[in-house]
């Protein structure tokens, strides 16, 4: 990998995802999924009672859960890593508007590198882990709180649960109805013209740099 | 390649303009309010979930409790029953095969049919059903035989203090003081819920000792065995739970006690 600037790419390739960027992309989505296979596992009747295996499945529960944390903590070492956290946390004024559009995938709209949804997920996904992430760390370690709110964690832990699989399942259906975000997360780079209809400005911005 | 302007140029708040830097920088930090806002949202629910979990439930567990597809326990509320196996396939017996028998320190081994069970005096009892790990089922239906019953008519000798019992899921034991096992709530349960126990409720015969947390009612009940002393079970020997599991008065909870 010898591209490190966004935008120094061929002429119809435009750079998206660093290397770093899909290698934490990837053991975040491994360590999710298997988080949720092993809820599942852990709450619903006839799974938990034809998998069996409490002891184990909950070992890789919550060792995936505590595993989570950390390659996006060591994707703060990465400055396209940075560069992108700081992109998804700004909301402008066409976000709200494209939100509200009907017409918000045609382009006309011209959205930078992250739409308003993929940004509102993002948000949503990382508030709900560190929530799942104090609820799980509670009921794990009986004696660090009381009675009552290691009930409530396990309240919130379920719900969370919950919420943050549909997000997983909303993220994963919008990458399987558009293939060249997947070839973008897959292999770094996007074709222009992909760009230019679903994210006219940071196309612009990335040729005019390039 | 000339730079559009986007349809947002010069309009933001704080006055952003379409250049590189504001692509970066512009507009507000909302993602970051989300976040602190979700974050918040959670510590709110473990302060008050308890309470909510208890309102809701007392809602919905007559719902989910009678709901025969289990789509309803797809939404987390609490207080129904949730499913625990240790092992991988639990064998299923059939009404003809399935024996339980009674041996260790004892004067006569015993070995019951499920029909010879059925055929003892049956013992009702309606009671709620608390975990360890929280939920509690409210005013469960049980029925069976008294454990006291089977021990007296296989005659514990005088070294048994203890009575171990053994699943035939081939991992799961648990243990209770003789005395604690000569409690008239404690039974060798045939049904629950108005009807024969599930089969992932334990089925054909498990027990239910009423005054203890839930992993102390050994399910697929296959053997029971008089020992010298007692014996600590599954859970007990990795020191996740207490060996006496009294509701409310071991494994640092207070729940109130079933009776």
């Amino acid at each position: 990998m010898t591209q490190s600037v966004e935008g120094s790419s061929s002429a119809d390739r435009l750079v998206r995802f660093s290397t770093a960027e899909r290698m934490i992309h990837r053991s975040i989505a491994v360590l999710m999924l298997t988080c949720m296979a092993t809820a599942a596992v852990l709450y619903n009747a006839p799974i938990a009672v034809s998998i069996g295996h409490r002891r184990i499945v909950k070992l890789i529960h919550i060792t995936c859960g505590f595993a989570l944390p950390v390659p996006i903590l060591l994707g703060a070492v990465f400055a396209t890593y940075r560069a992108d956290l700081r992109r998804l946390n700004r909301f402008r004024r066409s976000d709200w508007t494209w939100l509200r559009s009907g017409n918000r995938r045609d382009g006309s709209i011209r959205v930078g590198k992250f739409n308003a949804g993929q940004k509102l997920n993002a948000a949503l996904s990382t508030g709900a882990m560190l929530v799942l992430l104090g609820t799980g760390t509670l009921m794990y370690f009986p004696n660090i709180s009381r009675l009552s709110w290691r009930t409530g964690s396990t309240f919130v832990h379920d719900w969370f649960a919950l919420a943050i699989g549909l997000l997983v399942i909303g993220h994963v259906r919008f990458a399987v109805k558009d293939p060249e975000s997947r070839v973008g997360m897959k292999t770094g780079s996007v074709s222009a013209a992909w760009a230019h209809k679903q994210h006219g400005a940071w196309a612009a911005e990335q040729e005019s740099s390039a | 390649m000339t730079t559009q302007p986007t349809a947002d140029a010069g309009m933001d708040a704080d006055g952003a303009t379409d250049t590189d830097a504001v692509v970066e920088s512009g507009g507000t930090a909302v993602g970051r309010r989300i976040v602190l806002g979700v974050a918040a949202l959670g510590v709110a629910g473990i302060l008050t979930g308890r309470t909510l979990q208890d309102r809701l439930a007392s809602v919905m567990a007559p719902i989910q409790n009678a709901d025969p597809t289990g789509l309803t326990s797809l939404i987390p509320l609490g207080n129904t029953f949730r499913y625990y196996s240790v092992t991988g396939s639990v064998p299923r017996p059939t009404a003809e095969n399935y024996r339980l028998t009674i041996g260790g320190l004892v004067a006569d081994t015993k070995s019951y049919t499920l029909a010879d069970l059925q055929a003892m005096p049956q013992t009702v009892l309606v009671r709620d059903f608390q975990c360890v790990t929280g939920w509690r089922v409210p005013q469960v239906h049980w029925s069976g035989v008294r454990l006291v019953d089977v021990l007296d008519a296989a005659q514990a000798t005088s070294a048994a203090t203890a009575v171990r019992f053994l699943s035939f899921d081939g991992t799961y034991t648990e243990s209770l003081t003789l005395e604690q096992a000569r409690r008239s709530d404690v039974l060798i349960a045939l049904q629950m819920l108005g009807k024969p126990v599930s089969h992932d409720h334990g089925g054909p015969v498990r027990m239910y000792v009423a005054p203890m947390y839930g992993y102390k009612s050994t399910k697929w009940l296959s053997a029971i065995q008089l020992t010298a002393e007692v014996v600590p079970g599954y859970w007990e020997t990795t020191g996740d739970y207490s060996i006496d599991g009294f509701i409310g008065a071991s494994n640092g909870r207070d729940d109130d006690p079933v009776g």
